[in-house]
């Protein structure tokens, strides 16, 4: 490369992040991934407006007045969402003050059901650019684990505008129904199920009409959980269920037999497989961590690399999360790539895959009709990638969140850059980059 | 010509050497007879410590001559072979080059658009010790009831029915080093193991593998002692461990003192066997290999001044997730770091992780490893790498594929002590053997076949064959990966 060159390719560059800033983006040359009516399209031509898709075609051009960004040779998918995390609810898990993705009630009659993740929320907590820098952009955020019968409800964040994070409050509700949990109620299934179901029963006796706060009420369960869970008896709210093995997972159906609205989610699911067809018919949608393979308690004896694929393959709707049997991994939410990835190596289709990253992820929290996919007229949540996202040698580029590209730096690429040449004359704290 | 009295008494094993050497001199020569007959006839034997109590007894596996060809091959020590051949037999790497000479009974594989590597070794792993089922009968890798148990052994909790070991296997996983946990300052003795798990953990023995001692930095000990009589701070981490060596140090003079007596020819008593001062002392003599949990860089460049103190050598840090911000001092001390690509968060001392951490130490010329500590991460070590590859590649570093295996085989069997015998593709070692589907990098790629000591102990496409553990037998996942 001439000197003459260089300086052009630095200037090109200041110019591609000073557009970076501007409203109309025109992004060409990649090969485009939709996962909407127009399928996968090479030498594409994505054009953003006013924080939408405006236009995508095959071999267009860049118009006046678009800021272009020339993507020859990468791979461009929407923005990936994430159906479970505990993200912009922790910072640091323990030992490091409050985090919001626990709870534990003092009130042992309280289920937990009325517990709300949107208060916790916190945009500057570091883990958003650590996530959206890496192409998620979208996530699902609630608590993991508490000393209730529920985790509460969750919250749907745009990683986008740190102002106005919130996509969806009161956006599912989460039960986890295997292992430590059930020990904490009574240390039994015949406890628990009997629990869940009496006092859905009961949120369901109120046909819809919230109970007011001088209304006297005989049920067993407190009114602010029984309150809390019309929604979710109406199907108006999601109910995230965590189960393992084949036995609870029938009762997760049996449990859609008995309240017919219930809109129920799976999550974890380490023996799905073993009931693929059961819960394709059912109709349910399934969140899981591929590479949980291993049988670490007696519920998960069927552990396997292939859950996912063979979920995928019998019908069922599966999303990839970094999840595990009680927690959400939200510090590495950015590894769902890799945990696709995976699952592509051990028989998932690769389209499956990257399907359960971006539009099934966003049927299952209701926001299809503006993200998980690319379209006229949907958010323009985009993401460049420098090759196949589901490598792991693969990265981010740019990160397009409501039309606007994200500034790709995080505190931990700040920190890279602090010491990235040792043997500094001055202390590195005054080393700023 | 020196005959070994092998009784055992009380864990010591009696050496009878300066009887026998007496005896060699007298046969030798008639004129020592009247200097040698000066000493004191009633002198007792030497006692010495029984360094092995619980031997090796694994024996490499049934394998024929193998050679694989057109293939791609990453020889562990920073070298690409394109097209290449690879020899193993008799249980070793005989031949790595452009071409071998192929045995007339040997199988020859045809590995086209595959890639051969050393076989991974994990330098951080809790398999066995910390089982699945992960429940709480299986909870036997921290002896958490005082904050030095140098004492204990990895090896004697060990489950080898643990479905773990066959899952890393299936990631390339051929050598492995278990260590007690962190929740001391010293937690015991880790084993280092060859990959085929059987009845015993002496079946997997890595054989002549020194042992390792894990001691742990930082907020693991302090929080779990801190109600339980300290150390309650970092403080008192370090005197803690300060204090374990200086009784070391007294410990090993002892010994010393008795073995110089007993060579003068005074009839000495030994001194009391004691297990924790043995583990300890064997670091002092340099035989025992120290492995430290350690986050911060402030934490480990006190331990590198406390390993200068007492003049030991600390083999590896472990996690050492700032190991980015002195990697020039790891360099000059000779310390590995045991590295996540990317964990991070999860407690305040793993709060500053980056993803190029294991990047910026390769390139600080000090020794990095690629390290799991989990029984998932373990399945896939290779991507691991391959992530500080891609994450170094976004910040302007170049890495080769060739260099980053050191990451997974030559590193970690140097900071274990076993690089004379694995971790890297040269004749004369064990032939330790992976075959991948193809590049080692992709995460689309799948270790094909495995070989320990050349024998193929996992093939991705016989499923038939694949190793399962008592635990899974008649389970629902009996047979599944």
């Amino acid at each position: 490369m001439s000197g003459l060159n260089k300086i052009a390719a630095v200037v090109a560059g200041t110019f591609l992040s000073a557009a970076a800033m501007a409203e109309n983006i025109a992004i060409t040359g990649a090969l485009v991934h939709t996962f909407d009516k127009q399928g996968s399209i090479e030498n594409a031509t994505v054009l953003i407006r006013d924080g939408k898709i405006e236009s995508i075609m095959a071999d267009g051009e860049a118009p006046k007045g678009y800021n272009s960004i020339d993507a020859r040779g990468k791979i461009v998918t929407p923005g990936l969402i994430v159906a479970k995390s505990g993200l912009g609810l922790e910072e640091v898990s323990f030992s490091a003050g409050i985090n919001d993705a626990n709870f534990e009630l003092k009130d042992a009659k309280e289920l937990g059901a009325s517990v709300d993740s949107q208060f916790g929320i916190n945009m500057n907590s570091s883990l958003i650019n650590v996530a959206r820098i890496e192409g998620v952009t979208t996530v699902a955020t609630g608590a993991n684990y508490s000393n209730t019968l529920f985790q509460g409800q969750g919250s749907v964040i745009s990683l986008g505008d740190i102002n106005s994070p919130l996509l969806k409050t009161n956006a599912f509700m989460s039960i986890n129904l295997s292992g430590a949990f059930v020990d904490s109620e009574g240390g039994s299934r015949a406890v628990v199920w009997p629990k869940l179901i009496r006092v859905l029963k009961e949120a369901a006796s109120l046909n819809g009409k919230t109970l007011g706060i001088n209304q006297e009420w005989n049920g067993e369960f407190a009114k602010t959980d029984v309150n809390a869970l019309i929604p979710v008896v109406k199907g108006d709210m999601p109910l995230f269920v965590s189960a393992d093995r084949v036995a609870d997972i029938r009762q997760v159906i049996a449990l859609k037999q008995r309240f017919d609205d219930l809109d129920l989610v799976l999550v974890h699911a380490t023996e799905g497989w073993l009931v693929a067809e059961e819960i394709a018919e059912a109709g349910i949608p399934v969140v899981v961590n591929p590479e949980s393979n291993l049988p670490f308690d007696f519920d998960e004896l069927g552990a396997t690399l292939k859950n996912a694929g063979r979920l995928s393959r019998a019908g069922v709707k599966v999303s990839i999360a970094n999840v595990g049997k009680y927690s959400a991994d939200s510090h590495n939410t950015r590894l769902v790539t890799q945990l696709a990835g995976n699952a592509v190596a051990n028989g998932m289709p690769w389209a499956d895959a990257m399907a359960a990253l971006t539009v099934n992820p966003a049927e299952l929290l209701d926001v299809e009709d503006t993200l998980g996919s690319l379209a006229k007229g949907k958010q323009a949540d985009v993401v460049i990638w420098s090759g196949d996202p589901l490598e792991v040698m693969t990265y981010a580029e740019v990160v397009i969140i409501n039309g606007e590209p994200i500034t790709m730096e995080s505190r931990q690429t700040k920190l890279r850059d602090r010491y990235m040449t040792l043997g500094q004359d001055m202390p590195y704290r005054y080393n700023r980059p | 010509m020196m005959k070994k009295n092998n009784r055992t008494q009380g864990g010591l094993r009696l050496l009878n050497l300066h009887a026998a050497m007496k005896l060699a001199f007298v046969a030798a020569s008639g004129a020592f007879l009247v200097a040698c007959s000066e000493k004191p006839p009633e002198q007792k034997p030497l006692a010495e410590l029984k360094s092995n109590p619980f031997p090796s007894t694994y024996q490499p596996l049934p394998s024929v001559a193998t050679v694989i060809k057109n293939v791609t091959i990453l020889d562990g020590l920073g070298g690409l072979i394109e097209n290449g051949m690879l020899l193993m037999q008799d249980g070793d790497i005989k031949a790595v080059g452009q071409t071998v000479s192929i045995p007339q009974d040997a199988k020859v594989i045809d590995g086209s658009g595959k890639w051969v590597t050393p076989g991974i070794i994990d330098t951080h792993s809790h398999l066995g010790v910390y089982p699945t089922p992960d429940v709480n009968a299986h909870s036997d890798g921290n002896e958490a009831t005082k904050p030095v148990t140098a004492e204990v052994w990895a090896e004697h909790a060990v489950w080898p029915q643990d479905a773990g070991f066959s899952a890393a296997l299936a990631g390339g996983i051929t050598s492995l080093q278990i260590l007690p946990g962190s929740a001391n300052l010293v937690g015991g003795r880790t084993v280092t193991l060859k990959n085929v798990p059987n009845r015993s953990v002496q079946e997997m023995k890595f054989p002549e593998a020194p042992h390792g001692l894990k001691m742990a930095c930082g907020e693991n000990p302090k929080r779990v002692y801190g109600e339980k009589g300290g150390p309650s701070t970092r403080m008192g981490n370090v005197a803690g461990y300060r204090q374990a060596w200086i009784d070391a140090q007294e410990y090993k003079k002892k010994w010393d003192d008795y073995r110089e007596k007993h060579a003068n020819g005074e009839n000495v008593e030994p001194p009391k066997q004691d297990l924790k001062l043995d583990t300890l002392a064997g670091v002092l003599n340099g035989e025992i290999k120290v492995h430290m949990h350690c986050y911060r860089a402030d934490e480990m460049m006190v331990m590198m001044d406390v390993m200068k103190e007492f003049d030991y050598q600390i083999s590896s840090f472990h996690h050492a997730v700032e190991a980015y911000k002195i990697a020039d001092t790891l360099a000059e001390n000779n310390v590995c770091a045991s590295m996540w690509a990317d964990w991070w968060g999860f407690k305040m001392e793993a709060y500053d992780a980056i993803q190029e951490n294991i990047a910026l130490v390769h390139q600080a010329k000090a020794c990095a490893i690629v390290h799991s500590d989990s029984d998932l991460g373990i399945q896939r070590l290779n991507q691991e790498a391959a992530k500080v590859l891609g994450n170094a590649h976004r910040a302007g570093i170049s890495i080769s594929r060739a260099d980053a295996w050191q990451w997974l085989s030559a590193n970690p069997a140097k900071s274990m002590g076993v690089f004379d015998k694995t971790g890297s593709l040269e004749a004369g070692k064990d032939a330790d053997v992976v075959l991948w589907s193809g590049d080692p990098f992709s995460t689309y790629t799948l270790a094909e076949h495995v070989y320990i000591d050349g024998a193929l102990v996992y093939d991705a496409n016989n499923p038939d064959i694949w190793p399962v553990s008592d635990f899974e037998v008649d389970q629902p996942g009996e047979g599944e990966r």
